[in-house]
């Protein structure tokens, strides 16, 4: 192994293997993930993306094979140094109830001995980053917020210590949809901020495909398919996959991966009375609103109100370039 | 805490801990109108403060050795490495809790001899099993995902078990403290059929000698602090 093709990843599996009472969980499983990458691992339950997860900070140690963190493997590492360097958040359950949610926020800076100044400027940095007005939010408790604020303030919590990497281990799984949606914008929001390298598991594929730069699909502890949204939609590996993404919804899925903006046409807008479409909706979104309207052309404004030109119904036909 | 402050019970049933415990034997008169049969209506083989104080000694002592026996028994069968000890330590314990106090003390007594020291054993013994079984099932409560969360953000299994189990647990860690302090304060008043010195003096004695106004000068003494105790453990338990 050259120190140069080491660092080329910030997380990388070779041929990884784990077992629990002799049954192979995950097995022969590569695959090495650049910085900045946002992976999303899926599968159906007991598919071994949560173990996957687990073993990359230790709280599963795997059998065979080798996992690099920053080009190092992971057991040179004391497993508790390790997971300081690695953010990690799950579903709301994992706050610590009995402290505010600034102590929460500032669990890892306190267990890195971060002098108290800088603890409490970065917790307030995380609540601004997060939406949730500092000053409101930093002496509550946990069961004085909703499960999507909750929610909020573990991501907080794994992101204070400016961690290399965050695992996310099915974090939205037990939020209601409007406030998963918000959530999951918010974290694309992050991740194109921060530049972290973020591992994320879920079930749910829109989560991934909305998500994910790459998504790796999982089954019995192997990987299915690996690739862009976009690869696995269009070229999908096998009939699992092609479950996986849901057969029937296959080209809306493929809509939603792009916005109004990359197929409206720059045309000047005949007087209309219609509502506009935004020029950063998706191009499923777009679909939705001219079936709704019953239109075959739609204007588009930019985020100020700005017309920027109209968008075709038959423009979403075309195949994606 | 709700109501008036004079509602309070705990400094009244202090102060008439206090002054029965000093002023007992200004009741004397009381006692012989009450008991005109009895030609010794007050015990007075030793002072009531005397006696408190040792009692309260007593318990303190074994109490002491109960709480930190038991937490420890109780930590340990919570950790990975005591789990599988875990059965093995509540049936030990739980058999301490079955056998009568007095057949520690009976046993005890011939092989260690008279005076505290198998009395504090006895007590130590019998208040073992709140303890054990509150601190075990206060750190099991702590749901999955704290836990989780705990180490996964890189706490060692010390700090996991000082920062986040122990506060969790505490308010059950403490009602099985304050049952354990309780029980013993009652079962210390048994001690002295192997001659400790407690407010079970007159009881005993009293008892043996027919003599009803002892056993309620001890009685209520014992009964008074068993009380303001429990009052107390309800202060220091955690408003949720």
């Amino acid at each position: 192994m050259t120190a140069t093709r080491a660092m080329d990843a910030m997380i990388e599996f070779q041929q990884v293997g784990k077992s629990f009472n002799g049954q192979a969980v995950v097995e022969d499983f590569s695959l090495a993930i650049a910085p900045g990458e946002f992976t999303v691992l899926i599968g159906r339950s007991g598919s071994g993306k949560s173990t996957t997860l687990k073993m990359i900070n230790r709280l599963v140690e795997h059998d065979r094979g080798k996992i690099l963190f920053a080009g190092q493997e992971i057991r040179s590492f004391k497993p508790e140094d390790l997971r300081r360097r690695m953010g990690y958040a799950i579903q709301s359950t994992g706050l610590f109830p009995h402290w505010t949610v600034e102590r929460n926020i500032a669990c890892v800076p306190e267990l890195l001995k971060w002098p108290a100044a800088r603890i409490r400027d970065r917790v307030t940095e995380l609540l601004d980053l997060l939406q949730l007005p500092p000053d409101t939010y930093r002496g509550r408790y946990p069961h004085q917020l909703s499960g999507g604020q909750q929610q909020r303030v573990g991501v907080a919590r794994a992101l204070a210590a400016d961690p290399d990497v965050l695992l996310m281990d099915e974090p939205f799984g037990a939020l209601d949809p409007i406030t998963r949606e918000a959530l999951q914008l918010e974290m694309s929001r992050i991740h194109r901020l921060s530049g972290k390298t973020i591992v994320l598991v879920t079930h749910d594929i829109d989560e991934a495909l909305r998500l994910g730069s790459r998504v790796v699909l999982l089954d019995h502890g192997r990987i299915v398919q690996a690739g862009t949204p976009r690869q696995l939609l269009a070229e999908p590996a096998n009939d699992l996959v092609r479950d996986f993404i849901g057969r029937a919804d296959i080209g809306l899925r493929l809509l939603a991966l792009d916005t109004v903006a990359s197929r409206m046409r720059a045309e000047p807008v005949e007087s209309s009375t219609a509502p506009p479409l935004r020029d950063t909706d998706t191009l499923r979104e777009a679909l939705s609103a001219l079936i709704a309207l019953g239109a075959t052309r739609l204007p588009v404004v930019d985020a100020a109100g700005t017309p920027r030109g109209q968008l075709h119904l038959a423009d979403l036909v075309q195949t994606a370039a | 805490m709700k109501g008036h402050r004079w509602a309070d019970p705990l400094p009244w049933a202090l102060l008439a801990l206090v002054g029965l415990t000093w002023g007992m034997p200004t009741l004397k008169p009381l006692f012989a109108a009450g008991f005109p049969a009895l030609d010794r209506p007050m015990y007075e083989q030793d002072s009531f403060v005397a006696l408190m104080a040792a009692h309260i000694g007593l318990v303190a002592v074994s109490s002491a050795v109960s709480v930190l026996l038991g937490w420890a028994a109780g930590v340990f069968a919570t950790r990975s490495a005591g789990l599988a000890f875990r059965p093995l330590i509540e049936t030990v314990v739980a058999m301490g809790q079955t056998v009568p106090p007095v057949a520690v003390l009976a046993v005890a007594a011939p092989l260690i001899g008279f005076g505290e020291t198998p009395a504090l054993i006895a007590l130590a013994i019998y208040g073992l099993l709140p303890v054990v079984q509150q601190t075990v099932a206060g750190l099991s409560s702590v749901p999955a995902g704290v836990l989780e969360a705990a180490t996964g953000l890189g706490m060692t299994p010390f700090q996991r078990l000082r920062r986040v189990e122990w506060p969790l647990a505490w308010p059950v860690i403490l009602s099985g403290v304050r049952t354990s302090v309780i029980i013993n304060i009652g079962t210390a008043a048994i001690a002295s059929t192997v001659g400790a010195k407690t407010l079970g003096s007159p009881i005993i004695i009293g008892l043996s000698g027919f003599n009803t106004a002892y056993v309620l000068q001890g009685a209520v003494l014992v009964g008074l602090l068993a009380v303001v105790v429990d009052l107390g453990f309800e202060r220091l338990m955690p408003k949720r």
